[in-house]
């Protein structure tokens, strides 16, 4: 870093210290330049950083992990602590992960800590995503970034995947024939992809190795490799910002890297981590040892997969048992459509919808402002539409569990998930469009015809009207001459300081109630403080003006 | 990697837990004896709060009943063998010849005929409370018995003195190996009741029910006799000793603590994924709101 000693004083030794490096590798320039990178700052921006940092627990917690694991198909007898599984003959795989829950100090915690934050990873993505399609924020130049983004999700989803089967208990191992029939059900090449995959027939005894492997070394790898890609893209292309004063296209308004983001996103971290490891510690997940160990001979009502591929699970649910039998004994699986098909069509969909939206509006501009949802009416319908899909397999994946719980028929929730996944996106389509629309003519009724005070005004013809409060400039109609730009409109009056400021705290009070309203009356802001002195009125320049100019009140709809 | 023979039927499980039992055969035998007594004492404890239980809720319908029916049911348990399998018809004919028939021949649509379904169905039917039936629907639910212990044992009397069939066992109910009772829970029950007995959903509103309330003889009498959807696991498909494993497991489940903290009704993932999106999410979007407002 570049230091700042008065020439009389003795350099203090860290400065001395951080000459002597940037004499060497010349960090001093660009380390200024990145600290003092400014990041727009937004609730909503934080989401990714979630996902981010339950990855960092991910590693973390991962590594301790495999100091214990062993992916090993060979077959022992159990005579660990447990007792109802004792004398029970189990993969290795499934003893050593039995030996982390109840040997391994700290190793049950650990092991919650590492599937909860692997639901949140998820989770986190999943969220995140949803920010960035809704606010456009993919648009040009941010195609490459939302497509590495989709790859992420499809990479954790399997990383997901991975981790689950790892245990070798009798519901992963369920997962792992499901997978293997996927797999098999893909034509001509199902049956030499599964041969390679599983080295033989199902379940053989590489694939632990294999997906082991893939779960802590090549997997992780390349999402790591692809963070740091989306970083520096994120970096490079600067950070969309939300329209609002002084923010354009051409500048990023927000708080710089050091100090103001850094100690956001610290807190950040030590959020998901605090949630991570207190979900560990009181909510427990996945408690395999009452699964019981893997055996293709058993297999439990209620096996469900991780929340993360339970859309798929559902669309299996409700496809109907179509086999295509085609002459000479081939034959197409009803399995392949509602897994291969329809995840490859959802996530290529996913992957090239910046490029579709792009063709469709003949939109090729670069953007860096973000879009309100409501502006974009079609855009956010779509996504409502995708979401409701998405919703109606989800729920579908658990409705065994529903039926049970809610004693509904069975039969019943596969027949409204089968009607619903096709009725109900179209009219998820057409709800978000009208609150779309709603709310975009709410936005211009405010800027022409100002803020509804609330304030109800009897005329001496005693006539009631009641009294707006205008954003800005009027012409002689009345009408506010604010164009919307994007931004949020202020509704209320207090979005405009019309009534009392807030008194600060979070959780509770910071201030004494009764100061803020003594110093609110000594301000003498706020509709209290203009009531007390004048008539309010509609604030047409014919009737004197805003009700700042002490205009005379009249109907101000006419 | 199969633990076990994929196959299942009768023979070959016979055969494979014949080794399993040989392993366990010198733990069980060596298990200390005060353990042992101390589980009868318990059982017997379990016994008479049951029993309590079933006066209470006689009580409760005690009033209603005497309304309709004075019958003393106090006068027809204190007397013999064969005046309780009167008094047993008595209550059958008060109670179930509607559905059940005059001969427990049974109705046409109404209900199955009685004539050697056994004491057994008789007292798993009657003590879970699914008869008398509510109504007809998918399936019976469990409530709480509509007789005492006092009657249910006269109408199993009457039950068996027509037809015979499938009786009640006596001993400890848990006598047996528990891991062997696990693999044969997971084998035998688990692609129904769950791994942990939570029940779970099958065809057009039937369901396997929860084994939560289910006291050991319940377990027993629902094997030996096949209630509703559920099948027949006679003493060729499952020894007593092998039913009493999977007795001891059951209850063994139920009554262990969740190491890991809440146990979210032991449902697995889709429980799991309704904590993380509602709690983890949810705090989480609490927190990234909360560190707006101090922007």
């Amino acid at each position: 870093m570049a230091t700042t000693i008065t020439p009389n004083q003795p350099a203090p030794r860290i400065s001395k210290a951080a000459s002597e490096v940037d004499d060497r590798l010349i960090v001093a320039g660009p380390l200024r330049r990145t600290l003092n990178k400014v990041f727009p700052d937004h609730w909503s921006f934080l989401l990714g950083e979630i996902a981010l940092y339950s990855f960092v627990i991910l590693l973390l917690s991962g590594t301790f992990l495999t100091f214990y694991y062993d992916p090993s198909l060979s077959e022992t007898e159990y005579e660990g602590i447990y007792a109802p599984l004792r004398g029970v003959e189990m993969s290795r795989a499934y003893e050593s992960s039995l030996g982390i829950s109840f040997d391994v100090r700290g190793g049950l915690l650990i092991r919650q800590i590492h599937h909860w934050a692997a639901l949140l990873f998820v989770a986190a993505i999943v969220v995140h995503l949803l920010r960035i399609f809704f606010t456009g924020a993919f648009r040009k130049p941010r195609e490459t970034n939302w497509g590495i983004g989709v790859v992420l999700l499809v990479l954790a989803l399997a990383m997901g995947f991975t981790g689950y089967t790892l245990p070798d208990d009798l519901l992963s191992g369920t997962g792992l024939r499901i997978v293997s029939a996927i797999i098999l059900s893909i034509p001509v090449v199902g049956t030499w992809v599964h041969w390679a995959v599983f080295d033989g027939d199902y379940v053989g005894d590489v694939i632990l190795g294999r997906l082991y492997i893939v779960h802590v070394l090549i997997l992780p790898a390349i999402i790591l490799a692809l963070i740091a890609l989306h970083l520096l893209l994120l970096i490079k292309q600067k950070h969309t910002q939300f329209p609002g004063p002084g923010r354009t296209e051409h500048n990023v308004v927000g708080n710089r890297l050091f100090p103001a983001f850094a100690g956001k996103a610290t807190a950040l971290f030590f959020i998901v981590f605090g949630l991570c490891a207190g979900l560990a510690g009181l909510v427990q997940i996945n408690p395999f040892w009452l699964w019981g160990p893997y055996n293709p001979a058993q297999v439990s009502a209620g096996s469900q997969p991780d929340w993360y591929i339970g859309f798929l699970d559902g669309s299996t649910r409700l496809f109907p048992a179509w086999d295509i039998n085609l002459p000479g004994d081939y034959t197409i699986p009803a399995l392949f459509w509602p897994t291969v098909v329809i995840a490859g069509a959802m996530f290529t969909l996913l992957a090239l919808y910046p490029q579709i939206e792009r063709k469709l509006t003949g939109d090729d501009a670069s953007h860096h402002l973000l879009q309100r949802p409501r502006d974009v009416p079609v855009r956010t319908s779509i996504g409502a539409m995708a979401l409701m899909f998405y919703g109606v397999l989800w729920l579908s994946g658990g409705n065994d569990l529903i039926a049970d719980k809610f004693d509904i028929s069975l039969n019943a929730m596969t027949w409204f998930g089968r009607i619903g996944c096709v009725v109900l996106p179209p009219i998820a389509y057409m709800v978000t469009y009208r609150i779309c629309l709603g709310l975009q003519k709410h936005d211009r009724e405010v800027l022409e015809h100002g803020i509804e005070t609330g304030v109800i005004r009897r005329l001496p013809s005693g006539e009631f009207i009641e009294v707006h409060q205008p954003l800005g400039p009027v012409d002689e109609h009345g009408h506010g001459q604010l164009t919307y730009a994007g931004a949020p409109v202020p509704k209320r009056m207090n979005q405009v300081g019309g009534a009392r400021r807030a008194v600060k705290g979070f959780f509770k009070p910071i201030e004494q109630p009764a100061d803020v309203e003594l110093e609110a009356q000594r301000e003498r802001r706020g509709l209290a403080a203009a009531e007390a002195d004048r008539e309010v009125t509609s604030g047409r320049p014919s009737e004197g003006g805003r009700p700042s100019a002490g205009g005379r009140p009249q109907d101000p709809r006419d | 990697m199969s633990t076990t023979n994929p196959s299942s039927d009768a023979p070959t499980t016979e055969g494979r837990f014949a080794g399993l039992r040989a392993r366990f055969g010198g733990r069980s035998a060596g298990s200390p004896a005060s353990a042992a007594r101390a589980r009868r004492r318990s059982k017997q404890r379990r016994r008479m709060t049951n029993v309590a239980g079933l006066m209470a809720a006689l009580v409760l319908t005690g009033v209603g009943y005497s309304a309709i029916a004075p019958a003393n049911a106090a006068d027809d348990a204190a007397t013999t063998q064969s005046s309780a399998e009167a008094a047993g018809q008595a209550l059958y004919e008060r109670s179930c010849i509607s559905c059940h028939g005059s001969n427990l021949q049974g109705v046409q649509d109404r209900g199955p005929s009685l004539i050697g379904v056994g004491e057994a169905s008789v007292y798993f039917q009657v003590h879970t409370g699914r008869m008398p039936l509510v109504r007809q629907e998918a399936d019976a639910a469990r409530k709480p018995p509509v007789f005492s212990d006092a009657e249910i044992e006269q109408l199993m009397a009457y039950v068996q003195a027509n037809g015979g069939g499938p009786t009640l066992p006596s001993g400890d109910l848990r006598e047996g190996d528990l891991a062997e009772g696990g693999e044969l829970f997971r084998l035998n029950c688990a692609s129904c009741h769950n791994f942990v007995g939570e029940g779970g959903a099958l065809s057009s509103g039937k369901a396997a029910p929860s084994l939560e309330d289910a006291n050991d003889m319940e377990i027993y009498a629902a094997m030996l006799t096949g209630p509703e959807n559920m099948p027949v696991f006679g003493d060729n498909q499952l020894t007593p000793e092998e039913k009493r494993s999977i007795i001891d497991y059951v209850q063994t489940l139920k009554e262990q603590a969740d190491p890991g903290g809440a146990g979210i009704g032991r449902a697995g993932p889709v429980s799991e994924g309704l904590v993380i999106w509602v709690v983890g999410i949810g705090a989480l979007l609490f927190g990234i709101f909360w560190m707006g407002t101090k922007a």
